[in-house]
């Protein structure tokens, strides 16, 4: 079935609201705007105001209340609108989500499933192009994920709501449109492996999310030129699927990781170490990094483009690393 | 010096609010001390009577350091008397290098003695009814402590358990001929030191008290014999201390054990099927499992215990 | 909004003898927890409930085993008075594995499902979303039982009180926010904090009903806190009870109380509620010396049972550091 990445999220809320009467969707416009990103457009007029519930500007309120009603039987899922908006909500999350299972000593559950849409590209300037992923996949008790594909947009939500533990689900809002094939019965999918998206031989690209698309043109180009860069999509942030990452390694003995936030504490800094402590020995070249430049993101055009990382960049890299410019 | 908060280390004594002979109630504040953070009243958590101050105003002590002396004062309360000590002690400087040898000594013999660690709570209930009882005609400077009753109860314990009274000595326990028990003091100044009383198991108990007391003094005032010193068969720690519920000590070398006894307090025991409150204390043993192993010591420990049950047999 | 403190209500002698003893079980146990964190037993912070004994036993009766309890890090009075027993408080205290949390959490932290106490929170304002989210589930899935907040003064100043509020009053929520307004946020008394100082005033801007009552008066906080419930559970909406109260001890154990007098809190232990209830009730010749003294042995011994409860308690072994993190393997 031809359909787009917006379609496929919408596709896994209704999937999800239909055969589990315990989930309901929360979040700011949802129901009659029909979400800020039309992911639930017809929803609030499928499954009523109780299941598709359109929230006051309260970030910390509604997630809060979220995470009170995973405590009292429910699975919700809070559409928090941008991970920009969550750091409203950071103490919910980072204070409460994730530390409840811990902290009463195994007696609580919190099964939420928060969902945000992250990224930049839009020129939409500093407050609402940041990519703080990894903030959140620092934190134990929560579990992250970034599908960057049909498939993993509504298969990874419909797994994480079997989940017992709170997930945050990034959706990189350049992805909502993207045009591609899902078959109909498409269902959960795994969450705990990367997946290699192309293979190749001679270095890996690490890569989630929005930079998934750009890796990919990256390899393209470079395989015109007899490079084979193999691109593994991470899909899961938080836990790592560190096995995965070194398989990969091993084989090509090159990495270059494409991570969209600031270089600075990133998650490609956190890979990179990981792949020093593990395969160290097996690298021929040091682990090179392609993320953005240490900038709040600015309006202008060509300024973001700059910012951001870029196809031309992760081919730079990757050229660099084995050797051939 | 109590600990107030989580990065509390130590406070600055500012000025009494008591004095030596003052009746303190429980909740009572009796004492100002200066903290990072300011200056905080302290309260007292017992009734009774203060017999001295430790620490004088203007002093900066560590978290942990004792400040007074309280002499409990109402019946029904927790027995336990004062420390045995009730004179001030002196800081003996000499005894510095002591000191250092002392944790010389305590930082070897963690690293090289296996120890490993028994305890038992022990009913001391018939015990201290005993001691009321004998005790009650006596002036207050020939009452028995229950740290005698202990003392002897260890002492004649060891007799079954040689090889819990050994020193070891070229990579083997050697039981020693007498047993010589090892008491654990404190000294004002910090630090600790451990001088025996010989052949306790052939003391009357009141021959203990006074060796007990004796003893303590002269350890405070640095007067003590070498063979003191250096003849421990065996080592009990923490009498009649009131600070702390059971104690883990470190075997001295070259001993073989060390027995800990915590404050005694009344807790909630089971008497022929019923709750009951009862005054008991915490026992432990630290072994050396070189030289005996946790089934042995179980047995002393519960041989002790047994010994205690019947006072007059002491 | 009712105007604060209707008249006291009748005193009856089996009802008013339990809230004193509940009251006395709290003050004892406060009192030990004080003395064991003096001697490094319990470590971390220390927040205690003393002086603020009147609320938890008032309002504890007005709630069912059904109701959900959410408090925040001064929680121990609370936790007492919903039947979380003090061994297992105090071994938590401890930092024990037959803590309540078992160990993982702390004075601050304290859970207990079985009795629907959901914590302990140190963040000022946290609970109050999640109380939220409580009655949300309960009113999702039909559950008739309501939601009891406890927070201070200080929580009002936060934005989740206020987005709190709103959400409950907009989506017709059964949750009883209980505002402990013991006149001081830490070190910053009430006027210094908050523009509009009648609490239960701003609950009008909500369109949520609200009272104020006398914290101090354990009976007068059993009726206020039963009519205030009673209409969450009519109404199905929330209500806003402030508690007029007052702690006699400083913020947390490490705090000098350089912010207000002697005098003031000498004035305030006048009205020590314990004392309060104690003196009604031998004016009407309910309460002789000997109940008293059981009362007191009865607090006691609970107490000391919960000591040696947490003496006894085991240590966590390091080697389940990452236990209870998340429920499946890999964080």
């Amino acid at each position: 079935m031809k359909t787009t990445y917006r379609e496929a999220v919408r596709a896994g809320l209704r999937q999800a609201l239909q055969t589990d009467p315990g989930v309901f969707l929360m979040g700011e416009d949802v129901g009659r705007y029909g979400g800020a990103y039309a992911a639930s457009r017809g929803l609030l007029e499928e499954f009523g105001p109780d299941r598709v519930r359109d929230t006051p500007l309260s970030e910390s309120a509604f997630v809060g209340a979220g995470i009170g009603a995973a405590l009292g039987g429910m699975r919700p899922i809070v559409e928090v609108m941008t991970v920009n908006f969550s750091l409203l909500a950071l103490d919910q999350i980072v204070n409460n989500a994730a530390t409840l299972r811990h902290m009463s000593g195994g007696q609580l559950s919190v099964p939420l499933v928060i969902r945000m849409a992250t990224g930049a590209g839009r020129q939409l300037a500093a407050q609402h192009s940041h990519s703080l992923e990894c903030w959140y996949a620092h934190i134990p008790g929560i579990r992250v994920l970034a599908p960057a594909t049909l498939e993993d947009a509504r298969g990874m939500l419909l797994a994480a709501l079997r989940m017992s533990d709170p997930v945050v689900i990034f959706e990189h809002a350049s992805l909502y449109p993207v045009e591609g094939e899902l078959a109909d019965a498409a269902g959960p999918v795994d969450l705990d492996h990367a997946v290699v998206r192309r293979p190749g031989a001679d270095v890996t690209i690490v890569t989630y999310g929005g930079s998934l698309a750009k890796s990919l043109a990256a390899a393209e180009e470079l395989a015109r030129d007899g490079i084979g860069a193999e691109v593994l999509d991470l899909r899961t942030l938080r836990p790592l699927d560190l096995d995965g990452i070194m398989a990969s390694v091993r084989k090509t003995r090159r990495a270059v990781i494409v991570d969209e936030a600031w270089r600075t504490g990133s998650l490609a800094g956190e890979i990179a170490a990981c792949i020093m402590e593990r395969a160290f020995g097996d690298l021929e070249a040091p682990v090179a990094r392609v993320c953005s430049a240490e900038v709040p993101i600015p309006y202008a055009r060509q300024l973001e483009e700059a910012a951001l990382p870029q196809t031309p960049a992760i081919v730079s890299a990757v050229r660099a690393v084995v050797g051939r410019r | 010096m109590p600990s107030l908060g989580a990065d509390m280390t130590a406070g600055r004594l500012v000025q009494w609010l008591k004095a030596p002979g003052d009746r303190v109630a429980r909740g009572d504040l009796i004492a100002e001390v200066d903290t990072d953070k300011g200056a905080i009243e302290i309260e007292v958590f017992t009734d009774g009577v203060l017999v001295k101050t430790l620490v004088e105003p203007g002093q900066k002590v560590p978290v942990g350091t004792p400040l007074a002396l309280i002499q409990p004062g109402e019946a029904g309360a927790a027995p336990g008397a004062a420390t045995p000590v009730a004179a001030a002690p002196p800081p003996p400087a000499e005894l510095s290098p002591m000191r250092r040898a002392i944790a010389a000594a305590m930082a070897k013999s963690k690293r090289e003695i296996p120890h490993y660690y028994l305890s038992t709570t022990i009913d001391l209930t018939p015990a201290l009814e005993w001691l009321a009882a004998r005790n009650r005609d006596r002036p207050p400077a020939a009452r028995l402590l229950p740290a005698a009753l202990q003392l002897k109860a260890v002492a004649l314990a060891l007799r079954e358990f040689p090889d819990l009274n050994a020193w070891w000595v070229d990579d083997r326990p050697v039981p020693q001929a007498g047993i010589h028990v090892g008491v654990a003091v404190s000294l004002r100044a910090g630090g600790l030191i451990v001088p025996a009383i010989h052949d306790a198991d052939r003391c009357g108990l009141d021959d203990l008290m006074r060796s007990l007391d004796d003893l303590v003094r002269r350890a405070r005032g640095g007067a003590l014999r070498s063979s003191e010193l250096a003849d421990g068969t065996i080592t009990v720690t923490s009498l009649g201390d009131r600070g702390v519920d059971a104690v883990w000590g470190i075997i001295y070398p070259p001993q073989v054990a060390i027995v800990g006894f915590g404050r005694i307090v009344a807790r909630p025991l089971v008497v022929n099927r019923q709750v009951v409150a009862r005054s008991a204390v915490t026992a432990s043993l630290s072994g050396d499992h070189r030289a005996s192993d946790g089934h042995r010591g179980g047995l002393f420990l519960a041989r002790v215990e047994q010994l205690l049950q019947e006072p007059d047999r002491l | 909004m009712t105007t604060a403190a209707a008249p006291g209500p009748a005193l009856e002698r089996e009802p008013a003898l339990a809230r004193l003893g509940t009251m006395l079980r709290i003050r004892r146990f406060e009192e030990k927890a004080a003395e064991l964190y003096a001697a490094g037993k319990i470590r971390g912070f220390l927040h205690l409930y003393i002086g603020e004994e009147a609320v938890a036993a008032g309002v504890m009766p007005a709630l069912t085993p059904e109701d959900n309890v959410v408090a925040t890090y001064r929680e121990h009075g609370q936790a007492l008075a919903r039947g979380v027993p003090a061994g297992a408080i105090m071994a938590e205290m401890f930092g024990r594995a037959n803590g309540c949390s078992r160990g993982r959490g702390g004075s601050m932290h304290l859970f207990d499902v079985s009795r629907r106490f959901f914590g302990g929170y140190a963040i000022v304002g946290g609970g109050l979303p999640i109380a939220v989210g409580l009655a949300l589930a309960d009113r999702l899935r039909a559950r008739p039982a309501i939601t009891a907040c406890f927070f201070g003064d200080g929580a009002v100043a936060e934005g989740e009180f206020h987005e709190s509020l709103n959400l409950a009053a907009l989506w017709r929520l059964p949750v009883l926010f209980l505002c402990e307004n013991n006149l001081y946020a830490m070190g910053t008394a009430l006027s210094r904090h908050q523009s509009q100082t009648d609490i239960a005033r701003k609950a009008q801007a909500y369109d949520v009903a609200s009272a104020a009552v006398d914290g101090m008066d354990v009976l007068a906080v059993e009726a206020a806190a039963r009519r205030a419930a009673e209409a969450v559970r009519r109404d199905g909406r929330p209500y806003l009870l402030e508690l007029r109260t007052y702690r006699f001890r400083a913020h947390s154990m490490y705090d000098p109380d350089l912010y207000r007098t002697k005098d003031e809190i000498a004035v305030w232990k006048q009205r020590d509620p314990i004392r309060l209830l104690r003196a009604r009730l031998e004016a009407e010749g309910l309460l002789s010396a000997e109940t008293l003294g059981q009362l007191e042995a009865e607090a006691e011994a609970e107490v000391a049972g919960a000591v040696a409860e947490a003496e006894a308690g085991p240590l966590e072994p390091v080697t389940d550091l990452l236990r209870d993190v998340c429920a499946s393997a890999g964080t």
